[in-house]
């Protein structure tokens, strides 16, 4: 059963890291982005075609795997997302949606409709047994991985002045450009950091979801949502939590009970929604 | 004697560690003209939204002709008489004075929820409406989009609106806020000639209109009731002088 | 004021309170050409029965959206209730068509109903993410639950003739139309009225302002669960229609597919005046037989490219220029 636990700590780890992204564009710019797991995708095929069609080890693929998404975050954000921050958040649905259902078919395009496989170095399979408790090498892998970067993002949210900058761009953009924050610099930064983590979470997650294929933005969109939806977004923290439930809860309801399936996340963000539907987005609740 | 129309009995409200509203405890008669004054911040509206129902108290009642409906929500209270305007209007903006007002008059009557008559077909409301149009001199914009018209058409609207429900109690919350010079008498007209028997409580930062219109009046500092009483001795009241020095006296 | 204008002034309120009653000649002519296809084009009746089936799914979003201004991502929930309803309905028996359809709506009502208390807390956000999940989740179940709904296989079902009279199988498709269009016309014209109606007025002041409807008495929470009862009835016919004309269910009328390209339609066509679902499933449909011919992998780039460009351009002001343009042939029933 402590493996279960285990297991469920890991994905959730690695919905933390890929949905953090999400979690800050939304807590943080009040962004509704349904697209994240568009960069997601592209960070999974950075790291699966380099290692595929490069043979470039795997850990060297993954500060890639975080920059090339980010890249492409940063141009989307000044041309197109910018234009939105104002918008209603049906029409930012509507938007973000729309760029998903252009990407899947730029993938599949240009890579096939076959998923990319990431096969790991020998170094990270296998299993270690500690006092009969059994965990994958590559699951602890990604509890540590992820867990620098959830230290990281929280530092440098709370303790870094560019983290007080962007809260206070978020609480009243007029006022902070006023007192000097460039906060079109600031937003670019934050989405592109967004996308990259993003990024970096498809490339971890390649292994454990069986590949990358156009698809993956589509069906994990709901589950990043929902990570966000329960975790919250007033805080690295509360999306940690989060993740970590959410994984927990998935993880074991599909080994103790089978036929539930993705039914239980669901109905989890539904349940949550009802309980707490202003408290979970109390930063950006203005509508 | 009987029951005030409006009563409020050590009402309480406190957000966090600031209290806003402080044991307020008054009535307004029927067929009153009564004035909450009192300098910004005082919990004018905080006071306004316990009395409507759009918050609930801390502690303390709000009572409609002695019965209390403190735990009603604000629509059922409208539907016991109690109606309001807004210090910045709340209309529909799509919607033409004559069908906002229809809508209005159709709730009142409890026609809310037919679906299948068109609204408007029914003679009595036509009438009603025609007579409502006529009073706030709205006759000549009745079909045309609430968002177009000026400003001091938009205030009266707010009023006839709130009078449409045929309310036993009206609040008025500064109805001659933003209203240009030239179309201030119109609304001063308006209230003036609002019917007799409906108890009014106007929230005003205009002396002017203030003194002419209320016969009492309440006087509100940092959430509490600082006195009560006619006009010239609220006037004359060293208290309320030294509470109003320092803002600029506006007319 | 002489009794003459007063009484002038009434006759002109009266006119105005009711400007939209009258079917105009538009709107007459534009129910006859769909008939008129319909006979005309007996080759392409899988196609329009489709483009009917979409325009009532996207009217019952209208009434939501359009009317009382609720955002939704999870009409498909009720538009897989009305299918797997009528396709099971008919497997224990049930095969005559209108009573199926009937039942059908009214479990999705009951849903909707069921469902509808979620809508009124919470931000534009968290009703979109409620909405998603119901429907995403009533999926999963669908998948899960074989025994009931064939699982990932579906379900094919044989109906019996409408009425006993029409069949409407695969020699029928003709029939099968005409059914449809039937169908929704009678919706619709309760819809018209409806939106016309002081109920429907109401609604229109929520969405206008709510604050203000409630400020005249409206309890403007029951007036929500209702119409969006009313408007999971409709999807969940629609969804019904889908399953006895085309006489074959999967689970893909869950799919966010389904509420994605339904709001597209919606406002393809423009929300708010009742013919926008139609006009917008008609453009949508079209677009995507006629691109579908040229690279069917890649409809769903289009489709994206078009969402972003709308939304991009605005909805209002696409809202804008349809009111002015097309209101002077369908002025429907909104104000």
């Amino acid at each position: 059963m402590l493996t279960i636990l285990l297991d469920g700590i890991a994905y959730g780890m690695l919905l933390f890291v890929l949905a953090s992204g999400l979690s800050v564009t939304l807590g943080l710019m009040n962004f509704i982005n349904l697209a994240h797991g568009a960069f997601a995708m592209v960070g999974g095929y950075v790291t699966a075609l380099l290692m595929n069609r490069a043979g470039a080890p795997f850990l060297l693929t993954l500060p890639l795997a975080f920059l090339i998404p980010a890249l492409i975050g940063v141009a989307l954000e000044r041309t197109l997302y910018r234009r939105l921050y104002g918008a209603s958040p049906l029409d930012q649905v509507l938007f973000s949606i729309g760029l998903v259902f252009m990407a899947m078919p730029i993938a599949n395009f240009f890579l096939g409709d076959q998923p990319q496989q990431v096969h790991l170095p020998p170094w990270l399979s296998g299993r270690l047994e500690f006092h009969g408790v059994g965990i994958g090498v590559y699951r602890l892998f990604i509890i540590a991985v992820c867990g620098v970067a959830a230290a990281a993002l929280q530092i440098f949210l709370v303790k870094t002045r560019f983290g007080a900058r962007l809260r206070a761009a978020v609480d009243d953009a007029r006022v902070a450009s006023g007192l000097g924050v460039d906060v079109d610099r600031l937003f670019a930064i934050t989405f592109a950091v967004g996308s990259g983590l993003a990024g970096l979470g498809g490339a971890l997650a390649a292994d454990v979801v069986g590949g990358i294929d156009p698809s993956f933005p589509l069906k994990y969109m709901v589950t990043f949502l929902i990570v966000v939806t329960i975790g919250g977004s007033n805080g690295i923290l509360g999306a940690l939590v989060g993740s970590l439930l959410l994984g927990v809860l998935d993880v074991a309801g599909k080994y103790y009970v089978p036929s539930i399936g993705a039914f239980i996340i669901y109905f989890v963000m539904v349940v949550t929604l009802i309980l707490r539907p202003q408290g979970l987005f109390a930063r950006g609740d203005a509508r | 004697m009987s029951a005030p129309a409006l009563e409020a009995r050590g009402l309480v409200r406190r957000f966090g560690g600031l209290t806003a509203t402080d044991d307020v405890s008054f009535a307004v008669q029927p067929g009153a003209r009564q004035a909450l004054i009192g300098p910004n911040g005082a919990g004018k509206t905080t006071l306004i939204n316990l009395l409507t129902g759009v918050v609930k108290p801390s502690e303390g009642a709000v009572l409609l002709q002695g019965e209390d409906v403190t735990a009603l929500s604000s629509n059922k209270r409208v539907r016991r008489g109690l109606a309001r305007t807004f210090q910045i209007n709340q209309l529909f903006p799509d919607m033409s004075p004559a069908e906002s007002l229809g809508l209005a008059i159709s709730e009142r009557l409890g026609r809310g929820r037919d679906f299948w008559r068109v609204a408007g077909s029914r003679p009595g409301i036509v009438d009603e409406i025609e007579e409502l149009l006529a009073r706030f001199g709205l006759v000549s914009v009745m079909d045309q989009p609430t968002r177009t018209l000026p400003y001091g058409k938009q205030r009266l609207l707010e009023i006839a609106l709130a009078l449409a429900c045929k309310p036993k109690v009206l609040l008025l919350d500064e109805p001659a806020a933003g209203v240009p010079e030239e179309e201030r008498h119109d609304i001063l007209a308006a209230l003036a000639a609002l019917p007799a028997e409906v108890a009014i409580l106007l929230i005003e930062h205009d002396m002017d209109l203030v003194f002419n219109f209320a016969t009492r009046i309440s006087v509100l500092v940092a959430g509490r009731l600082l006195c009560e009483g006619e006009p010239a001795a609220i006037a004359a009241d060293e208290r309320v002088r030294a509470v109003y020095l320092g803002e600029d006296a506006h007319g | 004021m002489s009794a003459a204008q007063t009484l002038d002034e009434k006759a002109k309120l009266e006119a105005h309170l009711r400007r939209h009653e009258r079917w105009r000649w538009s709107e007459i002519a534009f129910w006859a050409a769909i008939l008129v296809l319909i006979f005309a084009l007996p080759s392409r009746a899988g196609l329009l029965n489709e483009i009917l089936i979409a325009g009532l799914f996207a009217l019952s979003l209208d009434l939501i959206l359009g009317l009382t201004g609720v955002v939704s991502l999870g009409q498909a929930a009720f538009f897989g209730v009305g299918a797997y309803g009528a396709a099971i309905l008919s497997a224990y028996g049930l095969s005559e068509p209108t009573l199926g359809l009937l039942l059908a709506s009214a479990l999705a009502a009951l849903l909707g109903l069921a469902t509808a208390p979620l809508l009124l807390r919470g931000s534009d956000l968290t009703r979109l993410m409620v909405t998603m999940g119901v429907s995403l989740m009533l999926g999963e179940l669908a998948n899960r639950n074989s025994w009931l709904t064939g699982g990932a296989d579906g379900l094919n079902i044989a109906m019996s003739p409408v009425l006993g009279l029409f069949p409407i199988g695969f020699t029928g498709q003709r029939n099968a139309a005409l059914y449809s269009f039937v169908v929704l016309f009678l919706l619709f014209v309760g819809a018209r009225r409806l939106a016309q109606s002081p109920f429907g007025l109401s609604l229109t002041a929520v969405r206008e302002n709510r604050l203000r409807a409630g400020a005249l008495g409206i309890s403007t929470s029951r007036r929500i669960i209702g119409i969006y009862a009313l408007s999971a009835a409709y999807a969940g016919a629609a969804g019904a229609l889908l399953a006895q004309t085309t006489q074959i269910v999967s689970l893909d009328v869950f799919d966010f597919h389904r509420s994605a390209d339904v709001m597209l339609m919606l406002i393809i066509g423009g929300a708010g005046y009742l013919y926008g679902g139609i006009v917008g499933a008609t453009v949508f449909i079209v677009l995507k037989d006629v691109i579908s011919g040229a690279t069917p992998e890649y409809w769903e780039f289009w489709i994206g490219g078009l969402l972003v460009v709308l939304v991009l351009i605005g909805r209002d002001n696409m809202r804008e220029l349809a009111r002015r343009r097309i209101k002077t042939i369908l002025p429907g029933a909104a104000k």
